[in-house]
């Protein structure tokens, strides 16, 4: 069992856990992932780890409740359990080298870009970040980000808060002014990803995404993870999760994505229904 | 004078048409008067030939000779002591081309069921016997396996005997490998599966859950924590697929994926949250017991119509026959001597067909079968709104990754010695699906113990 050792909004509908596990906290490197499972009902779920603390041996997780899962997980309080929490899995991200990168993150997937810029800011890279979200009530981490960065631009679909606009608006803007980045790393909705991609390519900058399909096991063994990379059959648990943006088949992934949601719908009305939201009880 | 009875003591089984709907075990086991009297049939040779049939090399007519006298605590002993799962190889040995093919009473008629005596006599003893008192003298030496396959589980069971300090440690959150992800429940049901861990538990094995060896914890790291040897037996990874159009489309599972979902996660009972692939009609490629596995689970799913796609014939599928037949008698269709060349998508990106190829038999391959051969024109479409592909597994690709100097075969299988299970890298050994790709229980298991002989001697344990 993996204990809850604290719990913190940071907004109505994003949540930060810190949770005890030594081994994966001894080893977690950025742009890694860990499988939780909450109970022995529950779905096998993969989290990019947004940070740890080797020495507490804590590991953080951030998540949006968005599905059956991430909703049973929010039941949990501090002092709960989880009864599977298993990682770092994955590559981590390859970040030797760079010197000036532009990371951007797209909503929660702040959480996941976090900790690479961390990674690159404490490796002496200079580092902009771009995070984008949909208006100003559900900005998270931007005491966090400001501090891991050169620059940090707040961008908002509404204008409510930062500049108006998208993430892909400001990349331009920073390109097409003549900013030179050794790469760029982009993490947040696919869709999101697949702009950026489309924004950077004219400007030849390489383009690293970090891709979220579905998967069970995460270890190398179900093959449900796998993308089209270049063409060729890639599998995210083992072979990524990133990858080079220019090679990825976004639209067959954001389809891929989208094949258990009527079910998943009807799994979260279930829940609700039976025991709000605890089972078993 | 034994009974010269020609066929076997039938098999009780659920009937066909209930069974298809549901994931209750398909053949129910011999009742004591059954087994006493299929027990009767075996010769008990002076040369015992099944014996040789069998890799963990079971004293067959001994643990037989018990059942004719009734004495099933004792044929129990018999089997366990060269065998650490006898519920699971009861059940899913291929015993027709293994102890049961040497059977000399099958040169005239059928062998003797050697394989439905040994899961009576297993579950006899889970059903009536206490707990094992084992008293096991420690010999100080601490040993790691890695995976809780069958293959890790076997040589767990050998070292904890010979009185090691024995650590399993499994990536999943469920032990068992293969026995509780790939191999369904109405063939091998999973409280079987929990008895057999825990008896290994009664002989002091520690199990943890949750660790990917490799990631979690590197070989090096375990040898830091002074494991003296080590056993790989991490199972099969990666599934195949066949490299043609529409693999990605939605619909398209690898058998690992379908049968993970419906076994580990337990989609197939409401009260867990995966979802569960609903499909209406389902075609499985390929015709080993994995793709009659799949087959049978989407019938159970609640599929209208099951199609195994082969690209041999009958005489080739490599399913156990047993399995075949169930498969038959519970109304998988078999499209055999079919290939497929493309999966074709509806507008929304779900499979709604696929376009196969007729093949035709030619001269034998490297394998000694036939080599399918194409048809040229033949191509049609069928219609099926999933694929389910069962075309084998490459090896997982973490532990080679992370480990230096451990020799990697071009399939990226670990290379270990046949005889000793030694890699080329000291105290490791390896066995079953990460070294040979995937192959059977039984192997792994044969491997499992290989490599238990072999880490003893390394350890200098007589």
């Amino acid at each position: 069992m993996f204990k809850i050792c604290s719990k913190r909004r940071l907004n109505s509908n994003v949540t930060l856990i810190d949770v005890e596990a030594p081994a994966v906290a001894k080893k977690a490197k950025a742009g890694q992932f860990i499988i939780l499972r909450t109970d022995e009902y529950g779905e096998r779920v993969p989290f990019t780890i947004a940070g740890c603390d080797r020495e507490a041996g804590t590991v953080q997780v951030i998540y949006q409740v968005v599905g059956k899962t991430t909703m049973q997980l929010d039941t949990l309080e501090e002092g709960d359990c989880l009864a599977d929490f298993a990682g770092p899995l994955g590559k981590p991200t390859e970040i030797e080298g760079l010197n000036r990168v532009a990371v951007v993150g797209g909503g929660v997937g702040c959480a996941i870009a976090m900790p690479v810029a961390k990674a690159l800011h404490d490796q002496g890279a200079s580092v902009d970040i771009i995070a984008g979200f949909r208006s100003r009530d559900i900005v998270i981490l931007e005491e966090e980000m400001r501090g891991m960065c050169d620059n940090y631009y707040l961008m908002t679909d509404d204008g409510t808060a930062g500049e108006h606009g998208f993430t892909t608006t400001k990349l331009q803007q920073l390109l097409e002014a003549g900013e030179k980045y050794d790469c760029v790393i982009a993490i947040g909705p696919v869709i999101m990803m697949k702009f950026i991609v489309a924004t950077a390519k004219p400007f030849e900058v390489p383009t690293m995404v970090s891709l979220n399909p579905i998967m069970i096991d995460g270890t190398g063994m179900c093959g449900c993870c796998r993308v089209s990379i270049n063409g060729e059959m890639k599998f995210a648990c083992v072979d990524g999760p990133d990858f080079d943006g220019y090679s990825v088949d976004f639209d067959e992934l954001i389809r891929r994505n989208s094949y258990y949601k009527e079910q998943e719908e009807h799994g979260k009305e279930h829940i609700c229904n039976l025991t709000g939201g605890v089972r078993h009880a | 004078m034994p009974n010269m009875s020609p066929t076997k003591v039938a098999m009780p089984e659920q009937d066909p048409k209930v069974r298809a709907k549901n994931f209750d075990e398909v053949a129910c086991g011999y009742t004591a008067e059954m087994a006493q009297e299929e027990a009767t049939r075996c010769l008990n040779c002076k040369k015992p030939v099944c014996i040789d049939g069998c890799p963990v090399l079971v004293h067959i007519p001994d643990f037989i000779q018990k059942i004719v006298e009734g004495e099933f605590e004792q044929a129990y002993e018999i089997i366990a002591s060269t065998n650490s799962l006898p519920a699971v190889c009861g059940r899913v040995c291929p015993q027709e081309t293994q102890c049961e093919a040497k059977c000399i009473r099958g040169l005239r008629s059928e062998p003797v069921a050697i394989g439905r005596l040994e899961r009576f006599v297993a579950d006899w003893h889970i059903e009536h016997s206490e707990k094992r008192e084992i008293e096991i003298i420690p010999n100080g030496h601490k040993v790691a396996i890695v995976g809780s396959g069958p293959a890790g589980l076997t040589c767990a069971g050998d070292l904890a005997m010979a009185g090691c300090d024995v650590t399993v440690f499994e990536a999943f959150h469920e032990c068992g490998g293969v026995l509780v992800y790939g191999i369904p429940e109405f063939r091998l049901p999973k409280a079987i599966v929990k008895r057999e861990v825990e008896g290994l538990e009664d002989l002091g094995v520690k199990f943890r859950k949750d660790v990917v060896i490799g990631r979690t914890m590197t070989i090096d790291e375990l040898f830091e924590e002074g494991y003296e040897a080590i056993f790989v037996g991490s199972g099969a990874g990666l599934p195949m697929f066949m490299g043609i159009e529409g693999e990605s489309l939605l619909g398209v599972y690898s058998a690992n994926e379908y049968l993970t979902r419906i076994n580990l996660m337990k989609a197939f009972r409401d009260d867990y949250d995966t979802p569960a692939p609903r499909n209406r009609c389902v075609a499985v490629i390929g015709g080993g017991n994995v793709a009659m596995d799949a087959a049978r689970s989407a019938l159970r799913m609640g599929a209208d119509k099951v199609m195994i796609v082969y690209r041999r014939s009958m005489e080739e599928l490599p399913a156990r026959a047993e399995e075949v037949q169930h498969a038959i008698e519970e109304g998988v269709e078999f499209n055999l001597l079919r290939n497929p060349v493309k999966i074709l998508s509806d507008e929304n990106g779900y499979v709604c067909g696929m376009e196969c190829i007729k093949m035709e038999l030619g001269e034998p391959d490297a394998s000694g079968r036939r080599r399918p051969v194409p048809i040229e024109g033949s191509e049609f479409t069928m219609e099926c709104d999933a694929v389910i592909m069962a075309l084998g597994t490459r090896a997982n690709p973490i532990i080679g990754q992370t480990t230096e100097g451990l020799d990697l075969n071009k399939w990226n299988c670990i290379v270990a010695d046949e005889e000793t299970a030694a890699t080329t890298r000291e105290g490791v050994y390896a066995g079953g699906d990460a070294v040979t790709g995937a192959a059977t229980v039984i192997l792994a298991m044969g491997a499992g113990k290989q490599a238990a002989d072999s880490m003893l001697k390394y350890m200098g344990v007589e």
